[in-house]
């Protein structure tokens, strides 16, 4: 990881990257919500509604994985002083934030043909919801430090202790009597979805999963850039 | 209850939502990176 602290070495293998992880994102999304709309079977108890399995897991997962990314860039930060971990969180919190928002929606959404209701005030939903509002604490410090000409130490702690959420998150539906569903997927345990209904969820999840990775890159380079410019401007008023 | 209209409600959401921000992200790299040039050129 230290070699990529470099932002002239992490320039040469984001410039070619934001493409190709654009291009594969838009591939994988399409194949997925193409498979899920229109080659799979309704499900015998929710019926349609199933269908939207295909978008609310992948923005679930990132809206998480958003946060533990930002966790994972404010220890680098503190711990190590990457000169480039401050600029990954920043880019990585409005795009967790948009898909934790996401999540929020199409839960909510999902939620009202099959449990009769938009929202409930249960242990997953309400953790969620909290998660989203800190993606908005951190955006707004982060930006009121950089405004300020700070390095992001507050924003970086706050990451670091706002990833207490996530471990809540997951294990939200094991510790309380939830409406949401427990557990139906799981990398070491298999899965309790029959398998002609499953087959487009990983694809929407690495497919979301890379355009997050995209659209991440696109803000680091666009940070990276502002800062050239502001230094070159800032030399040239000196001289 | 037809459940189709919740589901065209979840995509489009979705979709515009992802399709919007990354957008956004583009232009804006694009103009950072073109400015950044200019003045480096300057």
């Amino acid at each position: 990881m230290h070699a990529f602290a470099n932002p002239v070495r992490f320039l040469k293998i984001a410039r070619p990257a934001t493409g190709w992880t654009l291009a594969l994102a838009i591939l994988l999304i399409g194949a997925g919500v193409v498979g899920g709309l229109f080659f799979t079977p309704r499900d015998y108890l929710q019926g349609e509604s199933v269908r939207i399995l295909y978008i609310h897991v992948p923005t679930a997962w990132l809206g998480m994985a958003g946060w533990g990314g930002i966790a994972t860039a404010s220890l680098m930060q503190l711990v190590w002083r990457h000169p480039l971990a401050a600029v990954a969180g920043r880019a990585i919190a409005p795009v967790g934030a948009l898909f934790a928002f996401l999540c929020l929606a199409t839960g909510s959404i999902w939620g009202r043909p099959t449990w009769g209701t938009w929202w409930e005030w249960d242990g997953r939903l309400t953790s969620m919801l909290i998660l989203f509002f800190l993606y908005l604490g951190y955006i707004a410090l982060a930006s009121a430090e950089r405004e300020r000409g700070g390095e992001g130490r507050m924003a970086a702690i706050f990451g670091l202790v706002g990833a207490i959420n996530l471990p809540i998150i997951h294990y939200s539906v094991l510790w309380w009597n939830t409406l949401h569903q427990g557990q139906s997927i799981s990398i070491a345990g298999g899965s309790t979805i029959a398998p002609e209904l499953l087959w487009p969820l990983p694809l929407t999840v690495f497919g979301f999963t890379f355009l997050f990775a995209a659209i991440v890159l696109m803000r680091m380079r666009a940070e990276l850039a502002r800062t050239r410019a502001e230094n070159r401007l800032r030399r040239n008023a000196e001289t | 209850m037809n459940h189709w209209p919740f589901i065209i409600a979840a995509y489009g959401i979705v979709i515009g939502g992802s399709v919007g921000l990354t957008a956004w992200a583009w232009t804006s790299m694009r103009a950072a990176e073109r400015f950044a040039d200019e003045v480096t050129r300057r």
